[in-house]
């Protein structure tokens, strides 16, 4: 069966977004991501592209920027990178390097090798699973920097002594993401960089690991009176390191954004670094004065012109998107929350088999949900899965059963059935329960006064009690679901 | 001929401290009427209709230079890998727990 599918079964649901402004106002935000890609090398030189390794040990000449040294772009950084665009619905175009100059010490040779004007990847659109979409303007490849520590008194940057610098970096290659500005809310925003994450990650591009740096969000903020179509002073805020920190930054920003506006006053373009611990954004340089790269094209790298043959290559081996997956469930009529769980968790393939061979899409989804956050779930068979589900649904087994059994089909393997007998369990005679019921009801005459007659919210209370009693007196092995429709028969007669 | 704005001292500054070149007032005015003159050079490529011509960043037609992914490798200076982290190390002006040691850099790079 084929999961590949070009156009999205969703469609566009409620406005999921919370407001986090003042009644009026509008968030206007666009993401740049910057993700290290999957090579074993760097983009312009043989050192090994790695993380964590011993201070300057994967450097070579080229990325420490020694006179006389030629880089020679990786083959693999640009196949990722079409991926990428591809992934993206992007065209992908005949593009050059250019040079972006300026002064740090993390950039031996003074200038980033980027691309400017004739990016790779350009016009592209990211759907996200609550059925908005968000517009790529390019996908561009560069190469990475070093890592400065900073070693001051205090440890505060602006108090540093001196810095330290770490080349292994340097140069690893990076493609950065740049969405427009069609993001309205901190959780669109975090949705939008979870799902790319998801999509990087399936198609082998980068690990994703936002803890190492392997992933990096920056957010251009803005705000503007809802109505309007006017893009107003936008901050760049860094040092965003986790999704969290991502939904809290932007609405911090815009925030401050409206309070300056309201005072008769306006942000100006910069640059500002997202404290976590203070839990605001500070003011950083000045966009206006520094950001003049004097970008040029770089003399030493030519130009790449990806041929018809190798796109159409490169696309014919791309696996699955996490969309066309969820949708392969929604398409067996799947809750969309649980399908995205699903594929979240890895186990859309099993859930897949599993109802295809009969079994319950809700029950599988929900085992999925609940029951399969664990090593080794991915090697479950999806028969016995479904054999499984099948006996709970059926009845044979309760939820706790089904459960317990699940735990040791994954543990050990096994079939459910064989599994289930030799731990006793057995679904219990509806006739044996009832008289159960009647027992524990006659032991308990005010509680159950309480739940024929109380309001809802005692009601709800004392069935639990009861069911609680029940499940006690049968150490677990009634199913739930009949003991309440049970409690609630004998109420209403 | 188009026509074209001539430069300035100002234009000359800005790039200047881009740059980080400290120029005194002698050399502004120098290097400004300087480069102006290369501007005119240049400028007189102006006359040409180019509007049917691509831009050329580079002179030849060569494309698609790569090199494979593997294996890594770290080269010293020398073309051989022996201790390639203390011979770099050693080309800079100073060195603390391997890594190497500048005036503080302030936030992050631009």
């Amino acid at each position: 069966m084929s999961t590949q599918s070009e156009t999205s079964t969703q469609t566009d649901t409620e406005p999921f977004e919370e407001s986090v402004l003042p009644e009026g106002w509008e968030l206007v935000v666009g993401l740049e991501v910057h993700a290290e890609l999957a090579t074993e090398t760097k983009m312009f030189s043989p050192a090994k592209n790695e993380f964590g390794g011993e201070p300057n040990t994967n450097i070579h000449p080229v990325c420490l920027g020694l006179p006389g040294t030629l880089p020679v772009v990786n083959k693999k950084a640009v196949e990722l990178s079409i991926r990428v665009g591809l992934a993206l619905g992007c065209t992908i175009q005949r593009c050059i390097w250019a040079r972006k100059n300026y002064f740090y010490p993390d950039m031996p040779k003074d200038y980033q090798i980027s691309q400017y004007d004739q990016p790779l990847n350009v016009d592209g659109r990211l759907d996200l699973p609550s059925g908005s979409s968000v517009g790529i303007e390019r996908a561009h490849m560069e190469e990475d920097t070093g890592k400065s520590t900073h070693i001051g008194t205090s440890g505060r940057i602006h108090d540093a002594g001196y810095s330290l610098v770490d080349y292994n970096r340097a140069g690893v290659p990076l493609i950065e993401i740049v969405s427009r500005p069609d993001i309205r809310g901190p959780e669109q925003a975090k949705e939008y960089v979870d799902e790319l994450r998801s999509i990087l990650v399936t198609i082998g591009a980068s690990d994703g690991k936002m803890e190492e740096g392997s992933l990096r969000v920056d957010a251009n903020v803005s705000v503007r009176p809802v109505g309007s179509d006017e893009l107003r002073t936008r901050c760049e805020v860094k040092n965003v390191n986790s999704l969290r920190s991502l939904g809290r930054a932007i609405t911090y920003e815009a925030q401050r954004h409206v309070d300056l506006y309201n005072a008769g006053d306006s942000p100006r373009l910069e640059t500002r670094h997202w404290d976590e611990e203070d839990g605001r954004t500070r003011s950083g340089r000045s966009k206006e004065d520094a950001e003049d790269y004097r970008y040029f094209a770089d003399p030493d790298l030519v130009p790449i012109e990806p041929s018809k043959e190798w796109i159409d290559e490169i696309r014919a081996a791309l696996p699955a998107l996490p969309r066309d997956r969820r949708n392969a469930l929604l398409a067996r009529n799947a809750d969309p929350h649980a399908a995205a769980m699903a594929v979240a968790r890895d186990l859309d393939r099993l859930a897949l088999d599993a109802i295809d061979a009969g079994a319950d899409v809700d029950s599988v989804l929900k085992h999925v949900a609940n029951n399969l956050a664990v090593d080794g779930a991915e090697t479950l068979d999806p028969a016995a899965f479904a054999e499984l589900v099948k006996m709970e649904t059926g009845g044979a087994l309760t939820a706790t059963q089904a459960k317990q059994v699940l735990a040791e089909m994954v543990e050990k393997g096994g079939e459910p059935a064989r599994i289930a007998q030799s731990h006793g369990f057995e679904a219990m005679d509806t006739g044996e329960l009832e008289s159960l019921v009647d027992q524990v009801i006659a032991d308990n005459p005010e509680e159950w006064e309480r739940f024929v007659g109380g309001d809802d919210k005692a009601r709800q209370k004392m069935q639990g009690f009861f069911t609680g009693q029940i499940m006690k007196a049968t150490k677990g092995q009634a199913d739930g679901k009949i003991v309440n429709q049970l409690l609630m028969a004998k109420a209403k007669s | 001929m188009a026509s074209r704005e001539p430069l300035t001292r100002q234009d000359v500054t800005d790039v200047a401290e881009l740059a980080l070149l400290n120029l005194s007032d002698d050399d502004l005015d120098r290097y400004t009427g300087q480069l102006d003159a290369v501007f005119d050079l240049a400028s007189k490529l102006d006359q040409f209709d180019v509007s049917e011509v691509p831009p050329t960043s580079h002179p030849f037609g060569l494309v698609n230079v790569f090199r494979a992914d593997s294996p890594p490798s770290s080269v010293g200076i020398d073309g051989t890998d022996d201790n390639v982290r203390q011979e770099a190390l050693a080309s800079g002006p100073d060195v603390e727990d391997n890594q190497f040691k500048v005036p503080p850099a302030l936030g992050e790079s631009p």
